[in-house]
């Protein structure tokens, strides 16, 4: 048994909203990069350059690379030999998130009544998963999501005997929809499978993978690059003003279901990908 | 060879006219110097018949900043999707609110309504809000304080950036961009 005390997990909790808000991560400049080599529209070109230029001037100042700092989503799984002490690890993360958006300057964006709408001002209460795994440590995956390409967000309920065209027609519907309000180029997370619920929860995880990263299926990867390709047929482009890159990458996740059911869940993600991990 | 762009940059200065805006196309780039006012979803619920700020010839940015670091004048500061203040527009524009800036599409009602009332949209990169931060000169909160980053602010700007999206002659870039580079 490993004793591991709360408030290393809010520190590293608070380190990681702050990281993920202020330096973008090398595999999206990457995409960004590599997608202004192969953008014809001039517009979509400069905005790529914008967006390239953004995150190094949000590096250099210490900005948020966007005013929209997003809800923080943490992804944790914790050894069953871990044992955390002298504290919760919700108020540990709570804790952490609060510190973060204080001394970070980020902007609170949380709200505590979803109808009443009044602002918790320290942009509390994170939404936390637990995986409880083998082994004695504790792994974080952060992600703090912004609100305009959350709310293009889609499910399905398939029937498990439609052709998978159907599927992907209903991907790129949810990306045409999405069009420019989403911050476009996006990273598509798809969650294929598990339960109304779970297949949500798989399209945010498939966001969690490194872009440019494929399945390790070779189906599921081939599927991934022929979704991609059709999304950038769309001709929406960077921010919906045309081009030819409306996506730098999509992700798919699966988990088994049940035999009358086949749930598919779009999650999209704007170019602003927040995403940071760290293991105690 | 280099291909000729066909778009043209304007400086604008507010209070704008009529003149000012029917000289905007769809695809121009413009640069906006002078004072602008900033409001989103909260503060929109709350302007009731009129806004707390003279409309008149205005430029109204659809954001809310990041806190500002000691000794900043602020934070980053994007646009927000301007979809979701569609049912307030119309009447903005009425009163004399000459340009809206934020990103995304537009409804149908509120293109007929920047027709009607020789108004523009205009957008600027989603996601480029610490590199804006920088053309922000002052910023002050002129209303709603208790809305936290909601609150409306008047910002005095200098070579501000934007492109123009939805003109008043009809123009939409949104369409034309798709329309050009989208493969059936």
């Amino acid at each position: 048994m490993r004793e591991i005390v709360a408030k290393k997990i809010t520190e590293t909790v608070k380190n990681l909203c702050i990281e993920a808000n202020t330096n973008l991560s090398e595999d999206v400049v990457e995409a960004l990069n590599k997608a202004l080599s192969k953008e014809d529209s001039p517009i979509g070109r400069e905005i790529l350059r914008q967006l390239i230029n953004n995150a190094k001037v949000a590096w250099r100042d210490k900005l948020p690379l966007c005013q929209d700092t997003g809800i923080v989503i943490v992804f944790f799984e914790i050894g069953q030999d871990a044992r955390i002490i002298e504290g919760t690890l919700e108020e540990a993360v709570n804790e952490g998130v609060s510190r973060a958006y204080h001394d970070g300057y980020l902007r609170k964006s949380v709200v505590a009544d979803p109808i009443k709408r009044k602002n918790t001002e320290d942009n509390t209460p994170a939404i936390i998963y637990t995986k409880i795994v083998p082994g004695e440590s504790i792994k974080i995956q952060l992600l703090t999501k912004g609100g305009g390409a959350e709310n293009c967000s889609a499910l399905r309920m398939f029937n498990p005997n439609s052709p998978k065209e159907e599927i992907d027609d209903f991907v790129i519907e949810a990306v045409e929809k999405a069009g420019p309000n989403s911050c476009p180029p996006v990273i598509v997370g798809i969650g294929v499978g598990g339960s109304f619920d779970y297949a949500p929860v798989l399209a945010k995880k498939a966001l969690l993978r490194e872009v440019g990263r494929h399945h390790s299926e070779k189906d599921t990867a081939n599927w991934e690059k022929e979704l991609l390709e059709k999304i950038n047929k769309t001709g929406i482009g960077p921010m919906g003003l045309g081009g030819r890159i409306t996506a730098l990458a999509v992700n798919i996740e699966k988990y088994p279901c049940h035999i009358s059911s086949l749930p598919v869940a779009v999650n999209i993600e704007c170019h602003a990908h927040r995403y940071k991990e760290a293991a105690i | 060879m280099v291909k000729k762009s066909k778009t043209k940059l304007q400086r604008l200065k507010p209070p704008l006219t009529d003149k000012d805006t029917n000289a905007l196309r769809a695809g121009d780039k413009v640069l906006i110097s002078g004072k602008i006012f900033v409001a989103r979803d909260a503060a929109h619920r709350l302007f009731g018949k009129r806004p707390p700020f003279d409309p008149a010839g205005a430029i109204l940015y659809y954001a809310s900043p990041t806190p500002a670091r000691r000794g900043k004048v602020i934070g980053s500061i994007g646009p927000t999707t301007a979809t979701r203040m569609d049912p307030f527009t119309p009447n903005l524009l009425k009163l004399g609110l000459k340009l809206t800036i934020g990103k995304g599409e537009r409804s149908p009602v509120v293109k007929a309504a920047i027709k009607k009332y020789k108004a523009a949209y205009l957008v600027v990169p989603g996601g480029t809000a610490a590199a804006l931060s920088k053309h922000i000169k002052k910023s002050n909160i002129i209303a709603f304080p208790d809305l936290g980053p909601e609150a409306v602010l008047e910002l005095e700007v200098a070579d501000f950036p934007a492109i123009v999206a939805i003109d008043s002659k009809g123009g939409d870039l949104f369409e034309q961009g798709k329309k050009k580079y989208g493969i059936k």
